[in-house]
């Protein structure tokens, strides 16, 4: 399978990131070769199997359902590049 | 006196008798940074020397520093991922590992090593803050993505560090950098607090001089930790036991599909003596086969980025690291990943993205998983009858630094004999088995069950007790 500029563009839309029109050209070629490559899997009938979400038997991992301390806010805002009170701020999203 | 050439557990000796005090140590190993940083650049942010304080009654481990990657958060130190986009991160918390080390008695040392951005590379090369060099010889790649933890550690800046390995980021450095590592069977350590990169993949591990330094590591850093959903309630065994240097009647398996083209012809014959010696010690090899290892790169490239584009969702500028300035959301996040991640990132990202997006996640996404069920089949079917499989740890000795950077392809094929490690969950070592002509380090990889380090331990030693590959040292 192949992927042409539109899609690489849009799938890096989706992955909120903004790709410049040479770093676009060069993804392209570089993925076209990489995708090449991955198309080898579909030699494989793989019809009757099971895929493999986790490889070791592992399932329905809880915990006790106890209060416990967490990351306090102050400390969890520590890194914030823009914050307030209690809170992250960003750019204002609703107009 | 120097004694950074020494291992970690020489020097645990020679503290318990007051033969050496912890302050001579860590002079020594400033006093070997001193003269061979500025050639190897192991590790970053060099400036921030820090505070280093020391306290020999510590515990178990005395205060000994273990050196960290820069993927594994230690509270109030910075840890960065090697990229622009966590710039500036001090993480709230010690991830588990970090915990346990603390606990007995280890001091973490203030610098971190280098790495690929975000693990993403096998070379070291993708790193925001620059190139590591091979200290073996300083045009090479030390291998990647734990390239700063291998090199510090075989150039004697660091008695013994943590990787991290998603698809062979601790062994295949370990191998270009003659050192000893492992990664530990999925499960075994928790990833709490270390910065995701394939959640399925991941595991922490330990790059040390000798195996017995990597039986202790792995001792500490092993175990049940309820904030790891996937870390296993198991006990954890003690590894230095298996030490016992007796491997008589032990069953190889050699796997002939990574014997064929492509593979250097020195690599090859230094691990066919390496497999001989092993059968003079008294293991007996035998050919097997795991047919689909042709297909575990193209799996991994696929679940890899996939769980990648899904975990390094988070680096949007709201919580922490580089923000772009602009007034629209929208572009806030696309400015900030556009700015602040490298190219190997968003090729990933990009990549997973679409392999798991509408239309393609059928063809890509699922398909790999199926055939990652293959690929742990391959080996359930060989351990049946094996105690474990040997094999290179990669198929050439380290490369030059930018050869193959401009290839992403040929790059992602320097992972071909570590990767389906990590797909089938089990554990690998990477020990020291011989040089090419040319003076570069070799690795040999064992492979056991799921939750048998203790094999891997058990015939790492006594190979290397017979041999003596890891008590050379690179002229630098």
């Amino acid at each position: 399978m192949s992927i042409d500029k539109e899609t690489i563009g849009h799938v890096a839309h989706l992955a909120r990131i903004e790709l410049q029109p040479n770093e676009l050209d060069k993804l392209s070629g570089e993925l076209h070769a990489i995708l090449g490559f991955i198309d080898k899997l579909s030699n494989l009938n793989v019809e009757q199997v099971k895929p493999a979400s986790h490889i070791l038997p592992i399932s329905n991992v809880l915990r006790e359902d106890v209060p416990h301390v967490s990351l306090l806010p102050e400390k969890a805002l520590e890194n914030a590049p823009g914050k307030k009170g209690n809170f992250f701020t960003v750019p204002k999203i609703i107009e | 006196m120097d004694f950074t050439q020494l291992t970690a557990h020489e020097l645990l000796e020679k503290l318990k008798s007051q033969q050496v005090t912890l302050k001579a140590i860590v002079d020594s190993l400033y006093a070997r940074m001193q003269k061979v940083e500025p050639k190897v650049k192991a590790y970053v942010r060099g400036k921030e020397t820090g505070d280093f304080s020391f306290d020999s009654n510590a515990g178990f481990l005395k205060g000994l520093p273990v050196t960290v990657k820069d993927n594994i958060c230690t509270e109030g130190m910075l840890t960065e991922c090697c990229s622009k986009i966590l710039r500036g991160f001090h993480p709230p918390y010690d991830a588990t590992v970090i915990k346990k080390l603390k606990e007995n008695g280890a001091a973490i040392f203030p610098l971190k090593a280098n790495m690929d951005e975000f693990a993403f590379g096998s070379s070291t090369e993708n790193s925001y803050f620059g190139v590591t060099h091979n200290p073996w010889n300083l045009d090479c790649v030390p291998g990647g993505s734990s390239g700063g933890s291998a090199a510090a550690v075989a150039s004697d800046e660091a008695i013994w560090a943590l990787g991290s390995d998603t698809g062979g980021s601790i062994r295949q450095p370990a191998s270009f950098c003659g050192v000893v590592g492992l990664k530990p069977t999925y499960g075994r350590v928790s990833r709490f607090g270390l910065i995701a990169f394939a959640s399925s993949l991941d595991q922490i591990g330990p790059i040390t001089k000798d195996v017995r330094d990597a039986a202790i590591l792995t001792g500490i850093i092993c175990g049940y930790d309820p904030q790891d959903s996937t870390s296993v309630n198991q006990s954890v065994p003690d590894y230095t036991k298996s030490l016992t240097g007796d491997i008589k009647g032990l069953k190889i398996g050699i796997p002939k599909e990574y014997f064929v083209d492509g593979m250097d012809l020195e690599v090859k014959a230094v691990i066919e003596e390496a497999v001989n010696k092993l059968k003079t010690l008294g293991a007996t090899a035998q050919q097997v086969s795991l047919p689909h290892t042709e297909y575990a790169v193209p799996v991994y490239y696929i679940i890899a980025t996939a769980e990648a584009s899904s975990n390094l969702a988070r680096f949007d500028g709201v919580q922490y690291g580089y923000r772009a300035q602009t007034d629209n959301l929208i572009q806030m996040y696309k400015l900030t990943r556009a700015e602040g991640f490298g190219q190997e990132a968003k090729r990933r990202i990009v990549l997973g993205t679409f392999a798991l997006s509408h239309g393609y996640y059928d063809a890509y996404y699922l398909r790999a998983l199926k055939v990652r069920t293959l690929i742990k089949q391959d080996f359930d079917k060989v351990f049946q009858d094996f105690d474990c499989i040997v094999t290179p740890t990669s198929p050439t000795s380290a490369f030059k630094i930018g050869e193959r950077v401009q290839d992403p392809l040929k790059m992602y094929l320097s992972d071909i004999y570590t990767i389906s490690v990590n797909l089938a969950g089990i554990p690998a070592i990477s020990i020291p088995c011989g040089f090419t002509k040319n003076g570069l380090p070799v690795g040999l990889q064992i492979m056991a069950k799921p939750y048998n380090e203790e094999m891997l331990f058990r015939v790492a030693h006594t190979f290397e007790q017979n041999t003596d590959w890891h008590k050379l040292k690179p002229k630098l």
